[in-house]
Formats: C-alpha cells, structure tokens, sequence
C-alpha cells in the first residue's frame, strides 16, 4: 500500500520504519558507503601523511521548512558544510538524523530528500550514516534534522580570533540580510519582500580561494544567526582591541535595506546562510581577498567594511552613514526564532 | 524599490556635516552649556542609533525625556494586570514592550506568557478578532502618547458598538504637553529647548505646544522633529538658532508629515471614547489633565471600573534612577545599576525594559562620547 504521510509506526524500529528507509529514503540518498541497514559506516580513509580532521553538528529547525531559495534540506547539507569550511577543512562525510512530525507528507518528505541528495552532490560530500525518528502530531515542527559533518583541514595556519591583530581588515563576503527575510516573508506571507530569496549556498569554493593568502587569512565565520553583529562582537569579546565599521561600505541591497527599515530590522542582526566575515592582514592581502571572492558568483559584492583597532577594546564601533559613530552591540532579544 | 532615505538624502553625509558645522559655531557663540530635551523615546533610539550624539559640540547635551510609554506607566498599573492573571480573572491582551516590566514585587507579565493568559498583540485590531475567540474576559493594557491613543479609541468604539460584552480597556494613556510644563516648572531641570515629538504632533499639530512654550515666561524653544539624521540635525540647529536669539517659539521641523492644525478626524475619535483627566506618572507624579480616561458613558468597557483598581501608586526599586531620567536630572549612566545589575536582559526599572527607554538606548548604542 502507498503511504501519503508519515505516521508514528514509521519511527517504532519495526516494518514500517523499515518501508520508510527503503521506499523513500534510500531511492534517493543510498550511495556506495550508505548501502546497508547497520549501525555504523565503516569509513575507508586512507592518508599518506599527518593529517587533521574537522568535526561538526549542528540542528536544523527552520520554520517553515521551505522558503524562497531554498528549504530545511538544502539548510542542513550546506549549512553544516559551511562550518566546516570556515573552519579551514573541506567537507567529506555528513551524518543526518531527521526528527519528523506525525502527518508530515510523503512528498513533502520526498521534495526535502531530492534538496538534500542535490546538494550533497554540489557541495561533492556523502552522506554515510543516518536515523530517522517520529514524534507525535503538535510535537515537532513537520521536520527537524541534524547533520553532523567530518572534514579534512587543508588550510594549516588557524582560524582563530587569537591571530587577530590592530591593523587588520574586515572583509564581508557578499551582500548581507536576505536568509532571514526570505523566511520571514514565507512565514508571515509577507508580499512586500516575496521576491527576496534565501542566499542559502556552499561557501567552500569562496573560502578555498581565500585559503592561498596563506598566512594573511587570520578569520573566518559565517554570519548566521545573529548576523554580521554577531560574529563581529563574538570576535572583540573579551579581546583588548575595538573593530570600525563604515556602514556605508557594507554590502547590502536596495530592497533588503528598504524591507529592514520597514519592518525595524537591524540589517546587520539578520541571518544569512550564504555570507562570511574574514579577517585578512595587509591592505594588499584584503584587496587581493575582495578581488578572489568577487571572482565567484557567491563573492559578487565582497567589500572592505572596516579594520581592527586599538581605540574601543572590546568593542565594535560603527561609523554610521550619517557620520555619526555609535556602538554596535550584540543582536538581544528573540528577533526571528526558527531561523535556520 | 524606493528608498526613501536615500530618495530624499535624509541621512546624507554632507548635508548632516553642513549642519554639524552651523550647530558648532552657534553653540560656540552661546558658550554655556546647552541642555536639549528630546521629549519622545522614538527620538532617543533615532539620536542614538544614528549616532548623532557622537556629532555634537561639547556643550550641547540631549537629554531624554518622559516620552517613552512604558517607562512613565506607574507600578500599581503592573500591578492590577500581574493580579488579574494569577486570581485568572482575565486575558491580558498587551504589546510586548511591556511584558518585562517588574511590578513592585519585582516579578513581571512575562512570567505568565505560557498559559495563555498573557498574549502579545501586534496591532489594536487583533483585539476585535481574539475577542470573537477567548470565551474569558479580555483586558488590553492601553498605554501611550496621542500617537498610539487613536488606533485603541477607534477599535474601541468599534467594541461598544457590538453586543459582544467580554472586552475591557485599561488605560494609561498620557497627553505630552503637560508634562512639558511640569518639566519648565521645576527650575532644577534647566531644559534649554526641547525636540518635540515628531508622531504626536502628526495628530496634535503646533498649537497644544504654543501656550506652554510661547505665552509663559518660563517659555523655551520648542522644534517639532522627525526621526531621520538630517531631521534631528536640523531640530538642534533651529533649537539652538533660537537660543541664541533668545526666542521661545514653537517652530515645525518635519513639515512632510506634521500639518499646523494636526490630524482632527484623529483627535475626534479620541474625543468620542475620552476625556482629559488627572494621571499619575513614574517619574513625574500625579499631573493634573495629563490623562485621558474613559468617558463616564462608556465604563462597562472601563477595566479600572469593572475590576475595581482603586489605588494608583509608583514604587522604585531600590537604587533606580529611572524617575530622574525621565525628568532629565540624571542620565542613565549616573545609576549604580547601570550595565551591571541592569541589563536588558534582566532590567530593574522600566528606562532598561522599553526599547524606547533611555537606558536600553544608553546601553544598546553606547554613551554620549564613546
């Protein structure tokens, strides 16, 4: 018999958490290393020299679970890869353990599984081990999924906030606001901002560009929940130097910035899925990383928006475009939950 | 899309610099120190998050006002809603704002969010929708200048009309000109001008100002300001112009959105639901006709009638300067709990809770110079 929705016997362990595995989930995602019903994936991973791995989870909730641009299953796969990436290393194997709602459509189901098969493909990752659970009606939000994800490090020198110094550049990969607004406006049926997509992608080809600055490349991170305020306070916190921001020099659209000024969003505290901040030394080294990343499509609109400083420790300071200076603080409050 | 900010160059960098450079040299030839009071909350979030604060002469102070809604509701106000949830007498319908501001037990609404006996509403309007669907008594927290008044007077006149009999109003609703008077009163404030507010004078227009500002002889200029950089520049510079003319006119800066008679039709739904009536303050006190209450004709939808809240009263938690920064005397970092007990996150008085209050403001965009 065809099954339409997921129901609460799909997650018991038994026949039809069987049906569910074979029928739906493996047509789509089965590949050499996800080929059998056991508990564990032996990996066969061999490396000549000394080696680092990256390892990575995180949790997918979003609500809804499609948006204009994309959906929970594209948000899962790069979402997790992107962490990866800017953690130095390039993604190889993801774990993926699905929480699904009683009543959840087959093919709602399906539609998320073919965003997630295209997407592993894209981002050239495998999914090797997984587990799918049910919870009753009311319980879940129709899909929850978590990626785990494993990656080879290929950039030596360290990402890390301890290699920042007074002098350095801050460099924000591409125009900045649009995951949250997208999903806002699917989730509030907001017609002023439908036309706004996701700008949900897999960051590793930009950040392996920025990976031959070698030593020059001291940070990066990419700018999710909490957006570019968050990753900029997280990085002066407790550091004795300030960063400066022109607010001018922020790459942002037109329509983003008209549909935050209506809404009385803060740009810069909404979450992106498709857009990093770097911290490269050298005025040379940063053109030279604004040039790498406006190469690439998800670089278009990379910038310069400031520089590290020794005025306001502790402190992210920005130069706003009336001339004013003020500071930039952590996002509070709950802006927009269920975000990613 | 249109950008109005842009279209218009309302925070553009030069215009703001030209008169940067005009608001210096006035304030230069006055040489005393000036205080400017920005009366409304909204002003204080517009100064601070545009930084406009960072581009004044050193003599210049704005100092925030009384114009933040929640921050002026007085304690027993709190207190009345906190009873009606925990004795479930009732529905609190209210805006989120003022969820988080502590009672005199120093617990708040937002303590009773999860049972439905607490929901924040967006707009007035969710009240004629939720009232068809909550079989229990609903009271909305009707606080607020004449900017927000209104909207609730005329989803409330759309109440009495219906037979539905389940919906109160509880009001607190404030009135800006007699605070203004009560301000100029007290000579310990030395307000030098004030940056009236831009969206209560869409509805009040220029005249209410006029007798406090222009007839008496305690009378300081006055600007009718809007919220955009170049707008507040422009309010300081005309304040400051008429300082040094010593002048105390009420003048209209933000003549896109304020006409001279203000917004009637507006003024006469407030009328037909409410009347001029004393008010207690935080901060302020009890000012005579600083209020508006529900007319004696409509009180079957008078929450304060029907549930009986007879006593009115402010308690201060202990240390808070909140009442002086409201009048002006103090600025929000001269408080001991400033930054350190008092954190957005887990305010002591209701300056930290608003959004619009002068401590969140403070606290979120950073002092007068960084």
């Amino acid at each position: 018999m065809k099954i339409k929705n997921i129901k609460l016997e799909h997650g018991s362990g038994g026949a039809l958490s069987r049906q569910l595995t074979e029928e739906i989930i493996y047509p789509i995602l089965k590949n050499d290393s996800y080929r059998e019903l056991s508990d564990a994936t032996i990996i066969d991973y061999f490396v000549k020299s000394k080696k680092q791995l990256a390892f990575t989870t995180d949790t997918y909730t979003v609500d809804p679970p499609a948006f204009p641009g994309g959906d929970i299953g594209k948000l899962a796969i790069y979402g997790t890869c992107n962490d990866l990436a800017v953690s130095g290393a390039k993604p190889l194997f993801l774990s993926m353990g699905m929480v699904l709602e009683e009543g959840l459509s087959i093919e709602k189901l399906q539609s998320i599984l073919l965003s997630i098969q295209e997407a592993s493909t894209h981002a050239g990752i495998r999914i090797i081990t997984g587990d799918t659970k049910v919870v009753p009606k009311g319980k879940g939000g129709e899909i929850y999924i978590n990626t785990s994800g494993i990656g080879e490090v290929v950039f030596s020198h360290g990402i890390s906030p301890s290699r920042i110094k007074p002098g350095d550049y801050i460099i924000i990969s591409n125009s900045i606001g649009s995951h949250g607004i997208a999903v806002l406006s699917a989730r509030e049926s907001l017609s002023i901002s439908s036309k706004i997509q996701s700008d949900v992608a897999f960051l590793y080809p930009l950040c392996e560009k920025l990976f031959t600055l070698q030593e020059n490349l001291k940070f990066l991170r990419d700018a999710t929940r909490g957006g570019i305020s968050a990753v900029l306070n997280e990085i002066v916190s407790g550091n004795n130097f300030s960063i400066e921001i022109d607010e001018e020099e922020i790459p942002i659209s037109d329509d983003i910035l008209s549909i935050s000024n209506i809404l009385g969003l803060n740009p810069l505290e909404i979450a992106n899925e498709g857009v990093f901040v770097a911290v490269v030394s050298k005025e040379n080294k940063a053109k030279e990383a604004v040039n790498l990343l406006k190469d690439h499509p998800l670089g278009k609109n990379a910038a310069i928006v400031g520089r590290v400083t020794e005025n306001y420790p502790g402190k992210v300071i920005l130069n706003t475009n009336s001339g004013g200076k003020r500071i930039l603080d952590f996002p509070r409050g709950l802006l927009l939950p269920r975000i990613c | 899309m249109f950008n109005i900010l842009k279209e218009y160059k309302l925070e553009d960098k030069s215009t703001v610099g030209n008169l940067q450079k005009e608001i210096e040299r006035i304030a230069h030839k006055i040489g005393r120190e000036i205080k400017i009071m920005e009366v409304c909350g909204t002003h204080t979030v517009s100064i601070r998050k545009f930084g406009i604060h960072s581009l004044l002469p050193k003599n210049v102070r704005l100092i925030s006002g009384p114009g933040c809604p929640v921050c002026v509701t007085p304690t027993s106000y709190i207190d009345h809603a906190l009873q009606l949830v925990k004795n479930k007498r009732a529905v609190i319908l209210t805006f989120g704002d003022m969820l988080k501001v502590p009672g005199s037990s120093g617990e708040s609404l937002s303590a009773y969010m999860g049972n439905e006996l607490v929901r924040v509403i967006y707009s007035p309007l969710e009240i004629l929708k939720l009232r068809r669907e909550i079989s229990q008594p609903i009271v909305f927290l009707g606080i607020g200048f004449e900017t927000t008044i209104p909207t609730i007077a005329s989803v409330f006149k759309q109440v009495i009309e219906t037979d539905i009999n389940n919906t109160f109003l509880y009001t607190s609703f404030k009135t800006v000109p007699p605070a203004l008077e009560v301000l100029l009163a007290d000579p310990s404030n030395q307000i030098d001008g004030f940056l009236l507010p831009g969206h209560v004078s869409v509805i009040l227009g220029e005249e209410p100002y006029r007798e406090i500002l222009e007839k008496s002889n305690k009378g300081v200029p006055g600007v009718i300001t809007g919220f955009e950089p170049v707008d507040i520049m422009l309010g300081i510079y005309l304040t400051l112009k008429q300082i040094q003319n010593n002048e105390h006119r009420v003048e209209n800066a933000y003549p896109r959105a304020v006409k001279p008679s203000g917004n009637s039709k507006a003024r006469k739904i407030m009328d037909f639901l409410l009347k001029s009536a004393d008010e207690l303050w935080r901060g302020l006190g009890n000012l005579p006709k600083s209020g508006l209450k529900i007319r004696e004709e409509y009180k079957s939808i008078d929450a304060t009638i029907h549930f009986e809240f007879t006593d009115e009263y402010n308690h201060e938690p202990k240390g808070c300067l909140c009442a002086a920064v409201i009048q002006g005397k103090n600025i929000p970092t001269d408080c001991p709990h400033f930054g350190k007990s008092c954190l957005p996150e887990t305010p002591i008085g209701p300056c930290m809770v608003s959004s619009e209050g002068a401590c969140a403001a403070y606290y979120r965009y950073g002092v007068d110079r960084l």
